[in-house]
């Protein structure tokens, strides 16, 4: 599998001025793969505003970093192992997490919680082979995740979960992991001539051949060989070890072996510290006889570290890898000058300056406006009489349900820092030190982004965000993970730098940074793209642990909706499940009022007057409010029609997903209007009804007027909702 | 008072959860036990926290049972020194012979990790002498291997001799015969337990009204300490 096209031979021919060695070539291939080098899509990403630490710590790492203050550093990675785990489901997933997890360790960093984001096709539509094969992928993703993610002993404490048509026979798997450690305990990443390299952990084998470039095609045939194999508790001992070595300080510079192995960290790491490497591949430590030179350096073996160290702390780290029983050895040093040296017992087999390695000549890919947009403009559908039975369906749809089944195989408490678990708000929150706190969302919304790649990404963006401040966190970072076709597509390319656009206007306009990023394109299964399926991260701290909001109805309370809902409903849940329809307006983010109102909920929910606070989204006021009332055990008598609206037709009232907008509860409205009076600017807030006064056999009342539209058993709406998932798993055995 | 040893494996992964909730929560002298160490004078109770000890290769705890340390863990026992065993340290003390019983796979095959409500059945034990009898306490679980089984002659035995401590109410999140969540030794001072107190000594953590239930396990073996010292 030869990833270099005619044009890149001769541009490396022309940078070595000679013929490439075999080895070289290899190398070259491994990290000019568009998985590697970014090759499409880096023009395009370099124009978001990345975060700017105050020691300038950006550069060189794998994760990206931010300072929260009391001296601590938050590192962030979001990675996807989409081709790995669409044939494997469990190794492929497994070692997503495990990937991420390296880069978080690589600088110096705990990694204290594990998310993810996961995307399949049908699970109960119309084709039962798609249904079955979905479910298997569910079933061993989920199992891989959890077995791998319990046993490091770091808590998976969050997601998110999509199911589309365009993913049949395939699956996103996205993994975003985040670490945390003293400022002054990051790793340096610093290379004296002389220095030592170690490759610590797991011995190099065939497994994961050509995973770089396998991830760089669409996934055409279903080639195992190229998934590699996880190792969790290796890698619980390896974090315990590094860990300790780096709080000794003993480590100079350390990155993990990933897509394209040592070929590609040998060069990633010689360009970045700006130093030649002399390496012998005799000394890697092998699991297989007869490897070729080639295959070690681009083997994907899981579970190893790359590591520079100073000749004076040898005899000390090695002491802390033989107290773990951690495999070892060194394989070679720093050296003077920007050539990576290879070579295999005495004959060197490569000798290239790591800068034509590591620099990848980019490309200008062709855009175009997709034609299938064409179609999808405007759409009509008839008004149903009965909202009841509509709303107890749409609960228990695959893209709403609760999720219990996943998440409670994961181990979400594991290091003492949780303090909301996955369903209990929309966020997941950890504990820092001195009562501060961290808020984590991750939000994706593929029918959206399909219909319109830009307002859709907004949308994700705005979920996102919005997730954090209803936790009572204020936002201080993202992080993007856009996966998409083939880039060589020129529609498919359209959508992705739509998706950039967004990210960047969104940014700019909420003064935000970008803290980390990560790009997957050719997710195809025989050659159909994939819906534009961007991943937003949003990260918050917040320093009042009393005041974090929940999702959840408490009896008393009375119930504002915050913001402004319009005739949005393209690539809503509704239109999809209901009326079968994937056209129409998407919602459009007003970057004012999403701001003004991000304000006004995080005012409130700092003024203590707040009892319960949901962002709507998916499915609407309607579920947003259903959700809220299931979580809480209490039912409610709401009248729709107060809430501020520019709709023609009640349904779309119910269920359009327009942005910015939150459903608040509070047993102070008083307080909670006075509050919001003062505010600056006017915030579209109505009092839309109130919550029963005792949780027992509760019902749930939608009203327009004095017209009853639902009127339903609490009981009902739990069951539909709590009970899905797990019955469309159980369909049939696997 | 003297030290409380938290004994650590290759792959366990909840000891530092234990010494923060004894060493920084209820500020009882703690130390971590590598589990190479061959000197284990001075400790006064040892707790076995959960995790993956070698990665639960072969079976949840197994490899870790017979490990050198292991010898000192049983001696100490013997001589009365309270041991306690959470998650995967319950299933070490299983594979070691301190407690009966085995502990496989949950019945419904999966991981599972929520707060469960459970019944203090023996408050005789130096972990659960602060409890009433038949209290409700609630505390979360995270296992794969957590549903207890033996055979009848055994089970008839726990129940003889009040060897039952803990047991699930309303919900069996496992499959465990008899609701088993936690049980000791004859003499009752081992004690081997499902739940996690450590993630439920602290109302931030606690997902309902500031429950801290899990502490009344480590202040029990404190209370314990402190009147046998004064004896």
């Amino acid at each position: 599998m030869s990833a270099l096209t005619a044009a890149e031979i001769s541009h490396l021919r022309k940078s070595l001025r000679r013929h490439p060695t075999e080895t070289e070539f290899q190398m070259v291939a491994a990290q000019w793969s568009e998985h590697c080098s970014y090759k499409s899509s880096r023009k395009y990403i370099s124009q978001l505003p990345i975060s700017r630490t105050r020691i300038g710590l950006n550069s060189g790492f794998d994760a990206g970093l931010i300072e929260i203050g009391n001296d601590l550093v938050l590192t962030v990675r979001i990675e996807s192992h989409n081709h790995p785990s669409a044939i494997e489901p469990y190794g492929g997933a497994a070692t997503g997490v495990g990937g991420v997890v390296r880069d978080i360790l690589s600088a110096g960093t705990r990694p204290i919680a594990l998310m993810n984001g996961l995307r399949f096709g049908d699970i109960n539509g119309n084709n039962p082979k798609v249904n079955q094969h979905t479910r298997w992928l569910l079933r061993n993703v989920v199992r891989g995740i959890s077995d791998y993610g319990n046993c490091i002993g770091v808590p998976t404490i969050g997601g998110e979960l999509e199911f589309d048509k365009s993913f049949d026979n395939y699956c996103l798997v996205d993994v975003l992991c985040i670490g945390l450690s003293k400022t002054s305990e990051i790793i340096p990443n610093i290379a004296d001539t002389e220095d030592l390299i170690f490759l610590l952990g797991g011995s190099t084998g065939r497994d994961g051949i050509h995973g770089a470039a396998f991830a760089s095609a669409g996934l055409i045939r279903e080639d195992r060989s190229a998934v590699q194999i996880p190792d969790p508790f290796l890698k619980k001992i390896l974090i315990e070890a590094i860990l300790e070595a780096t709080e000794k300080g003993y480590i100079k510079a350390m990155k993990d072996l990933g897509g394209g192995g040592l070929a590609c960290c040998l060069s990633e790491t010689s360009h970045s510290l700006g130093k030649g490497f002399d390496i012998d591949l005799s000394r890697v430590i092998l699991r297989e006889e007869g490897m070729t030179p080639t295959e070690i350096l681009i083997s994907e073996s899981q579970e190893r570290m790359f590591l520079i160290v100073g000749r004076e702390n040898r005899e000390s780290l090695e002491k802390i890898f033989v107290k773990y029983e951690i495999g070892y050895s060194i394989i070679g040093k720093v050296c003077s000058g920007h050539n990576i040296k290879i070579r295999h017992h005495s004959k060197v087999i490569a000798d290239i300056p790591s800068q034509i390695v590591a620099c990848a000549p980019l490309l200008n890919r062709r855009s175009a406006h997709p034609s299938y947009l064409r179609k999808k403009a405007a759409t009509k559908v008839h008004l149903p009489k009965n909202l009841g039975p509509i709303l107890i369906d749409l609960l228990g749809r695959p893209n709403l349900c609760n999720r219990s089944w996943i998440y409670e195989q994961y181990d979400s408490e594991v290091g003492l820092r949780t303090v909301l678990r996955p369903g209990e708000g929309d966020s997941s929150i950890l504990r820092l030190v001195n009562g501060k706190y961290l808020a984590m969302s991750m939000d994706g919304n593929c029918r959206r982004c399909y219909l319109d790649p830009y307002q859709g990404t907004l949308g994700c963006l705005s979920e996102a965000v919005r997730n954090v401040i209803c936790s009572g966190a204020s936002p201080v970072g993202l992080v993007d993970h856009l996966q998409f076709g083939s880039p060589e597509n020129p529609e498919v390319f359209w959508t992705f730098q739509q998706s950039v656009a967004a990210i960047k206007d969104y940014c700019d306009a909420l003064k935000l940074p970008v803290i980390g990023g990560k790009v997957s394109f050719y997710n195809e299964k025989n050659d159909s793209p994939i819906k534009p399926s961007p991943v937003i991260g949003a990260i918050g701290v917040g320093d009042n642990l009393e005041n974090i909001g929940k999702a959840r109805l408490s009896p008393r309370c009375h119930i504002f909706v915050i913001g402004f809902t319009k005739e949005e409903l393209g690539g809503s849940e509704y239109y999809l499940s209901f009326h079968k329809s994937e056209s129409g307006k998407v919602p459009r983010l007003d970057f004012a009022e999403d701001k003004r109102n991000a304000l006004a909920v995080s005012n409130l929910i700092a003024s203590g007057v707040v009892k319960g606070v949901h962002d709507c989204s998916k499915g609407g006021i309607a579920i947003a409010l259903a959700e809220s009332a299931i979580n809480g055990n209490t039912g409610f008598d709401i009248d729709i029609s107060l809430a501020s609206n520019t709709c023609d037709r009640i349904d779309s009232l119910m269920f359009s997903e327009s942005n910015s907008r939150y459903v608040v509860t509070t047993e102070r409205p008083k307080e909670l209007s006075e509050i919001l009076t003062n505010c600056k600017s006017r915030i579209h807030c109505r009092k839309i009804g109130h919550a029963s006064d005792s949780a027992a056999n509760d019902t749930v009342r939608y009203r327009k007027g004095n017209q009853i539209l639902v009127n339903l058993e609490l009981e009902k709406l739990r069951l539909a909702y709590n009970n899905s998932l797990e019955n469309m798993l159980n369909d049939v055995g696997i | 008072m003297r030290k409380i040893g938290v004994v650590v494996f290759p792959g366990t992964n909840c000891e530092r959860d234990v010494f923060h909730v004894l060493s920084d929560v209820l500020h009882i002298e703690t130390e971590y036990i590598w589990h190479d160490r061959q000197d284990m004078d001075g400790f006064a109770g040892l707790v076995l926290p959960g995790g993956f000890s070698y990665g639960d290769r072969l079976r949840a705890g197994v490899i870790a049972a017979h490990s050198p340390i292991i010898y000192q863990v049983k001696k100490m026992a013997k001589d009365g020194v309270p041991v306690l065993g959470i998650c995967n340290g319950f299933q070490i003390l299983i594979e070691s012979g301190l407690l009966p019983g085995a502990l496989v796979k949950n019945e419904r095959l999966n991981f599972v990790c929520k707060w469960i409500d459970a019944k203090v059945k023996n408050t005789t034990t130096p972990f659960t002498k602060l409890f009433q009898k038949n209290q409700k306490i609630r505390m979360p679980v995270a296992h794969g291997e957590g549903r207890y089984v033996a055979d009848g002659l055994t089970i008839k035995k726990l129940r003889q001799k009040n060897q039952i401590v803990l047991s699930f109410l309303n919900e069996n999140p496992n499959g465990s015969a008899e609701s088993i969540a936690a049980i000791c030794n004859p003499e009752g001072n081992v004690v081997g337990m499902m739940p996690h107190p450590e993630r439920a000594s602290e109302g931030v953590l606690s997902p309902v009204a500031d429950s801290i239930d899990g502490s009344t396990i480590f202040r029990s073996l404190m209370h314990y300490l402190g009147e046998s010292y004064s004896t």
